[in-house]
């Protein structure tokens, strides 16, 4: 048979183990190689709470997905064109994610009757799948790094950690990638601890290459061509690590130290993992006894002048919610982080949602308002946090930026941008001028109070969470109460100005408005793109703005018949809509199933109607 | 060079709204005469005073002072002062809690503040007992306690702060009661000089709910015998006679009396609140009427390395070592690539 390169516009690939093999490494290794040779590329980690389930079984097995393409990827693909399976559970788990097409490569070696029946299978388990049809490739992966390093002196263990670069050199033979990223991550991966692991692995994963390209079973390889219309100097950045670097570049153009007070909790931990990094660069991280303690610390120090965050995931934010309308009530800034995860409750920690908007919006006691922001992509984590750090500290309220474990987790290449391109951040601080300071007066533009930290000579006064004047005095009186609860909204509502308009993607009217906000993003621009290949027409548009929103949004609804709002939940943010623009008929697309659309969820759904 | 301050100086212009007879207000005098000490002796200038709240009477505090001032949420107190502290290491830390406030919901951060021996200055106002939600049992009231939450008596034993200070390696311990002006303002002038957690508590009296809980021992003709103002380098002596004292017994301690069987001074123990040995301070922490006097003045007070300055030192090491200065630095550093 000829063997034949096919050029491919775009490809998704899915490699699969169990929790101990590795695969989030190889799945990384793979994009990270697509990435420096020019390709777009989105991926997205599944991975199980249990952090070594039982070996073999459906419950431990540990996905990660990536989508490489010649042109702008936007999701981490719907269905695979390949499933990498190290074992029988692992291909029993991602078996519904296979395109027609697709190819299957499995560890023979882990097929075994033992393995199967882990798995659940009692006799041929491509048969058992119904994938008997699809490409399938059985490499005894095992066997053959166990040949590979026979000679090297490394025990079994050791040798059998290996096997994951054979089935990444085997990956990059059939897709055709250069392996000079590789060696050059294992140089330094290795180099400092355990610099005799450098060559076996490096020879491993050439081995895996050179015996993909000798076996009969892969008649073709593919290429997929770099996408080279964007220039500049790139980096792969996952959301948790764009929204601590977010906080560090506010905290730079603001002047003012970051701290950080938080309590581990999936999947939001990686920030503060990311800021205790980097203490170089003015950033205190306390990891606090609990998460109200984590959100009390912040405050404590936003009143000693600090730019303060805390950052959480679904039951944390329930936890801060009272210190939340702490900061409500004494107009202090916090930026708070909420990584959304499937709840309620504990629920599904590693699963994404974005079942927390109510909570965001509604879940304190009292006429509590604030601002309400969402990330869309892992890059724009960087840009949310620095964004809703800017608000807080010029508005002088608590803002709740709002992630999803899908942006977290997932990564994305970055073209690095400069920080003379940001705008600057001025916080409200002031020193005496010899009058007596009212902690609570406002600028009569924005309403935001002044900001005067402790140490600030001459401007000693009180703050607290009990009801009071503009001078700062505790107060019970009626019409004061009514007049601080309307002044506070009115604060968060004219963040307004500083709001960007909604950007149409797509006609200004017609038939049919897809709405969307956080982490649905590149899902819902993917769906618009295959409609419109499908000869629709079809308009768009995404919040990263939810409370308050874009001043031009009952503009843009009023230009449809037909709105579509497509949510990870129940239908939070269409509520909100017709709470506040009841005039428009608002349809529905939503999914609880602690996944991320499938851009043929949304399709689907506009099928539907149109 | 810190200004000289008078008590004036740190009242503020608010109405002080306890009840009258409330033992809240002789710790209100007795802190608003020790900053002007403080901060002469120290070189503090008044806006670097702030003082931290929680819930409940005492709580209120902060809004009678005329420094920076911080009333929170229940419980969190503690918290928030940490959050002040770590954000700024010079400032001077006050902070105010009820025994609700601290030990029960505020139980968590109470203990974790002691752990890392952070540089806070907490006047704990113990009364046993809820005063601001109308007289429930607290975690200090006694076993047995019947208030209208425990009408038949409660059936749980209270903590003791002291040995709970102390249980968790706190480093400074001290004790006063409403009525010993001088002893609450010879403590915190103490705690003002230790370099990490100090926690003062307050025997206080609740005139509406809890009156005279601490009486037994407090009152002007009993007070003699029943409590013990601990001093360092003096013999731990007592009554109204100064015959009486603290002996060991084995492992244990006793009252004797100076000149019966064979009892001299010499028998005595003298205080050390700079021991680091916990054992004897633990003993006199957890001694109680009637068997023993009740210890006041400081317990324990011994130097450790405070967690601000770990936090600072750190960091200073850090950036000593690092060779990424700006955002844009960290932007570019670790695995990037060129597209051309």
């Amino acid at each position: 048979m000829q063997h034949k390169v096919i050029d491919v516009k775009d490809v998704v690939i899915r490699f699969a183990g169990d929790s101990g093999d590795g695969m989030q490494l190889t799945g990384t290794l793979f994009a990270n190689t697509s990435a420096v040779y020019g390709n777009s590329l989105s991926t997205f980690p599944d991975y199980p709470a249990e952090i070594r389930a039982p070996k073999g079984t459906v419950a431990g097995v540990s996905g990660f997905q990536v989508h490489v393409g010649s042109q702008k990827v936007n999701t981490p693909g719907d269905y695979c064109d390949m499933l990498v399976a190290m074992n029988p559970a692992a291909l029993k788990a991602n078996a519904k994610w296979l395109k027609r097409t697709a190819m299957v490569l499995v560890n023979e070696d882990a097929f075994d009757d033992a393995g199967l029946q882990k798995a659940g299978f009692s006799g041929n388990p491509f048969e058992e799948l119904r994938i008997e049809d699809r490409n399938i490739i059985v490499a005894p992966i095992t066997k053959l790094t166990e040949d590979s390093l026979k000679d090297s002196g490394l025990d079994l263990p050791s040798i059998h950690r290996c096997k994951n670069m054979f089935t990444l050199g085997m990956a990059c033979y059939i897709y055709n990638r250069p392996l000079d990223y590789i060696y050059d991550y294992l140089e330094s991966r290795f180099r400092k601890r355990h610099p005799e692991m450098i060559e076996p692995n490096r020879k491993v994963l050439n081995d895996g290459f050179n015996y993909a390209a000798n076996i009969q079973a892969i008649a073709n390889t593919y290429t997929i061509e770099p996408d080279l219309r964007e220039r500049g100097i790139f980096r792969n950045i996952t959301g948790n690590q764009a929204i601590a670097w977010g906080f560090i570049a506010a905290s730079e153009k603001s002047g003012l130290p970051l701290f950080c007070g938080s309590y581990p909790i999936t999947p939001a931990t990686a920030i503060l993992e990311e800021l205790s990094l980097h203490k170089n660069l003015n950033v205190k991280t306390m990891q606090t006894e609990d998460e109200i303690a984590g959100i009390c610390c912040a405050i404590g120090a936003s009143f000693a002048g600090n730019l303060a965050v805390t950052t959480t995931s679904g039951p944390g934010l329930s936890l801060k919610s009272e210190a939340l309308g702490l900061a409500v009530m004494t107009e202090l800034p916090l930026v708070v982080v909420d990584v959304q995860r499937a709840g309620p409750c504990t629920g599904m920690p590693t699963k994404t949602e974005q079942t927390d908007l109510n909570e965001a919006l509604y879940g304190r006691n009292g006429e509590s308002p604030l601002v309400v922001l969402s990330a869309h992509s892992p890059a724009h984590c960087f840009d949310a946090a620095f964004t809703a750090a800017k608000i807080a500290l010029e508005h002088m309220t608590p803002v709740v930026l709002l992630s999803e474990g899908f942006l977290g987790n997932g990564s994305e290449p970055w073209k690095i941008p400069s920080m003379s391109d940001y705008p600057a951040i001025k916080p409200r601080l002031v020193t005496s001028d010899g009058s007596k300071f009212h902690p609570f007066e406002r600028d009569p533009e924005t309403l935001a109070r002044n900001w005067a930290p402790v140490g600030t000579p001459g401007m000693e006064h009180r703050v607290g969470g009990l009801e009071k004047t503009h001078a700062g005095v505790l107060s019970t009186q009626p019409e004061n109460h009514e007049m601080m609860v309307r002044e506070r909204a009115e604060k968060v509502a004219r963040v307004v100005a500083d709001i960007p308009d909604l950007q149409i993607d797509g006609p200004e009217t017609g038939e049919i408005l897809l709405v969307g906000w956080g982490g649905t993003f590149g899902h819902i621009l993917a769906a618009a793109d295959t409609l419109r290949a499908e000869g629709k027409t079809v308009s768009r548009i995404h919040f990263d703005y939810i409370c308050p929103l874009p001043k031009n949004t009952e503009k843009v609804f009023s230009g449809f018949r037909k709105i579509l709002v497509c949510e990870l939940n129940s239908g939070h943010f269409a509520g909100y809509l017709r709470t506040r623009f009841p005039q428009f008929n608002y349809l529905q697309c939503n999914k609880i199933q602690g996944q991320a659309f499938l851009v043929r969820d949304i399709v689907d759904a506009v099928n539907n109607i149109l | 060079m810190a200004t000289k301050y008078t008590v004036k100086d740190f009242k503020s212009d608010q109405e002080v709204r306890w009840c009258p007879g409330c033992g809240d207000y002789s710790v209100l005098t007795a802190l608003q005469r020790t900053l002007p000490k403080v901060c002469e002796e120290q070189g503090i200038d008044k806006e670097k005073v702030v003082v931290v709240s929680g819930i409940g009477c005492s709580s209120r505090l902060p809004y009678y002072m005329n420094t920076y001032g911080f009333h929170s949420i229940h419980g969190r107190a503690m918290a928030i002062a940490t959050g002040i502290k770590v954000a700024n290491p010079e400032l001077s830390v006050w902070q105010v809690s009820g025994d609700g406030d601290a030990l029960a919901i505020g139980g968590n951060h109470f203990i974790h503040a002691i752990r890392r021996n952070i540089d806070i200055n907490l006047l704990l106002f113990n009364n046993r007992i809820y005063g601001m939600t109308k007289g429930q049992y607290s975690p200090t009231s006694k076993f047995g306690a019947v208030t209208v939450t425990s009408p038949y008596g409660t059936v749980e034993n209270p903590f003791n702060p002291g040995t709970l200070v102390l249980g968790s390696k706190g480093t400074f311990f001290a004790r006063s009661v409403d009525t010993e002006l001088a002893v609450s303002e010879e403590i915190m002038l103490a705690a003002s000089r230790h370099r990490g957690m100090a926690v003062m508590e307050f025997l206080t009296n609740c005139v509406i709910f809890n009156h005279g809980t601490h009486w037994e021992i407090s009152g002007r003709e009993v007070k003699a015998d029943r409590t013990l103002v601990l001093r360092d380098g003096e013999k731990m002596i007592f009554g109204k006679d100064r015959n009486k004292g603290i002996a060991l017994d084995g492992w244990k301690l006793k009252v004797v009396t100076i000149g019966e069987n064979g009892v001299t001074e010499d028998d005595i123990l003298t205080h050390d609140s700079h021991a680091d040995n916990l054992g004897l301070q633990m003993m006199l922490a957890d001694m109680k009427y009637p068997d023993f006097p009740v210890a006041l003045g400081v317990i324990r007070d011994v130097s450790e390395a405070t967690y601000e300055d770990g936090v600072r030192t750190q960091v200073e090491e850090v950036k000593a070592k690092a060779r990424v200065h700006t955002v844009d630095e960290l932007l570019h550093s670790g695995s990037t690539w060129e597209l051309k």
